[in-house]
């Protein structure tokens, strides 16, 4: 084990390390916003309404994250439409490509985590929210939607650590984010175990710190007086 | 339908390869997995220690620096041992890396769902066995590990299932599975996103596939069981 060459790559992996994380912030918040909609539309008992987030959930959590993010930076290219199109500065910039991608991969499972929280709200409390006399609407903003946050919440944190080891095959597509970067660092110095390992740890590190972050949350929003009832 | 370009065949030899490189990967995966849970589940507070570490450092790190780090990171090591061996030129293949790479990712995934498992069997049953005087390894072998099964197997069926799309990793080392073919097929016919929705295409089919088998498998696992109503 060379310590000076992973001394050296340090500052270019750190600035990896930040564009990794503006991937996983980008498209984790993105998800969670399109992920509410689907996931309220997918617990539907009307079929109409369930099957569209049905149909989309399914084929994005069919196929691997690699598939999805080629067909869209080198899939989209294929249509003259898009490249005239007014989007095309967008989709031919890798970084955007990475966060569409990722962003429509992680709504399709937040989506899932979003439904099993609604469905596991009780039936009890939702009743007793109609029968103070609180509309359908009222019920879901203010009884529904707050216990499911807490109760999908864990399952969330899951999620984003999925899409912070997801957020490696951006290196695919020629972003230098942290794997990217290590790869690139590798071709230069030829040491693929010093690099790889300090990458690795980085993302030992990133993990770690988002897993304290969301057990804070979890605290603030007390999550566990919530799940036993007080 | 879709015109292939004479590429068909090319892309059903690249499936066949990305099942043989799941189901490899699969039988190491459960192999690890065992032994994490077993080391994970034991009294010993060394082994304790090593399973812990196992599937928390494995689990940190992204499924492609794996396997990046066990294709570029072992050339030196399996040089020195080819050298020792005789056989100076000797090196992982891809297949190699990869199943290796995987397999190790699903071990360290599955040593949870063991362990849930594990801990889910009555700890009666194994005090009957001791009680009966039969050794550890035959209470492990005839009472505790069939009972395992049955709980353990829905969480496998979702680690497979992620195996799989997983695979499509391996293209990036070189090894002709699915997208690798189909990258192949994009440089000549110069039609990314047909090829691609195809590769996509093949991958949903075999999740398809691998849950219809995993209904079957779990109605034979639990046979003789009432399913539980909550």
């Amino acid at each position: 084990m060379q310590w000076d060459v992973i001394l050296q790559a340090l500052p270019k992996l750190l600035q990896g390390v930040v564009l990794t994380l503006e991937l996983v912030a980008l498209s984790c918040i993105a998800g969670l916003i399109f992920a509410i909609p689907m996931g309220i539309a997918r617990a539907s008992t009307r079929w109409y309404v369930r099957s569209l987030p049905y149909g989309y959930i399914f084929l994005f959590r069919g196929t691997p994250l690699l598939v999805q993010l080629f067909l869209v930076y080198y899939g989209l290219a294929q249509f003259e439409a898009v490249r005239q199109g007014p989007l095309w500065p967008y989709l031919r910039d890798p970084f955007w490509c990475a966060v569409i991608t990722m962003t429509m991969h992680t709504t399709a499972y937040i989506a899932e985590i979003v439904r099993g929280a609604l469905q596991a709200v009780p039936a009890g409390e939702i009743e007793a929210a109609r029968a103070l006399g609180m509309s359908k609407t009222q019920t879901l903003l203010f009884i529904t939607l707050p216990r499911a946050i807490r109760i999908g919440l864990p399952a969330y944190s899951n999620e984003v650590i999925l899409m912070l080891k997801g957020s490696a095959l951006a290196s695919t597509v020629t972003l230098l984010e942290l794997t990217g970067m290590a790869r690139t660092i590798i071709a230069r110095t030829y040491l693929p175990v010093e690099i790889f390992f300090a990458a690795g740890v980085l993302y030992l590190l990133i993990a770690y710190v988002l897993v304290l972050g969301f057990k804070l949350l979890e605290k603030v929003l007390r999550v566990d007086t919530g799940q036993l009832g007080r | 339908m879709i015109d292939l370009h004479g590429f068909g065949p090319a892309l059903a030899a690249g499936t066949l390869m990305t099942i043989k490189l799941a189901l490899c990967a699969l039988v190491l995966g459960l192999v690890l997995g065992l032994a994490g849970a077993l080391a994970k589940t034991s009294s010993s507070w060394i082994l304790v220690y090593i399973g812990g570490l196992y599937s928390t450092v494995v689990r940190g790190i992204p499924e492609l620096l794996w396997v990046l780090l066990m294709y570029f990171g072992t050339v030196n090591a399996m040089r020195a041992l080819g050298t020792w061996l005789g056989r100076p030129d000797l090196e992982l293949s891809p297949f190699a890396a990869g199943v290796l790479a995987l397999g190790l990712c699903f071990g360290a995934y599955a040593t949870e769902v063991f362990r849930g498992a594990l801990l889910a069997v009555p700890p009666g049953h194994r005090e009957a066995g001791l009680a009966l005087g039969l050794s550890t390894v035959r209470i492990y072998w005839r009472i505790i590990l069939p009972q395992m099964w049955r709980m353990a197997l829905p969480g496998l069926g979702n680690l497979f299932m992620i195996l799989m799309k997983d695979t499509a990793l391996v293209s990036v080392i070189g090894l002709e599975e699915i997208m690798r073919r189909s990258q192949i097929a994009v440089t000549a016919s110069k039609q990314p996103f047909t090829f691609f929705l195809v590769a996509a295409l093949i991958y949903l089919s075999l999740t398809i596939v691998a849950m219809i088998g995993l209904h079957f498998l779990e109605r034979q696992a639990s046979r003789g069981f009432v399913r539980a109503t909550v």
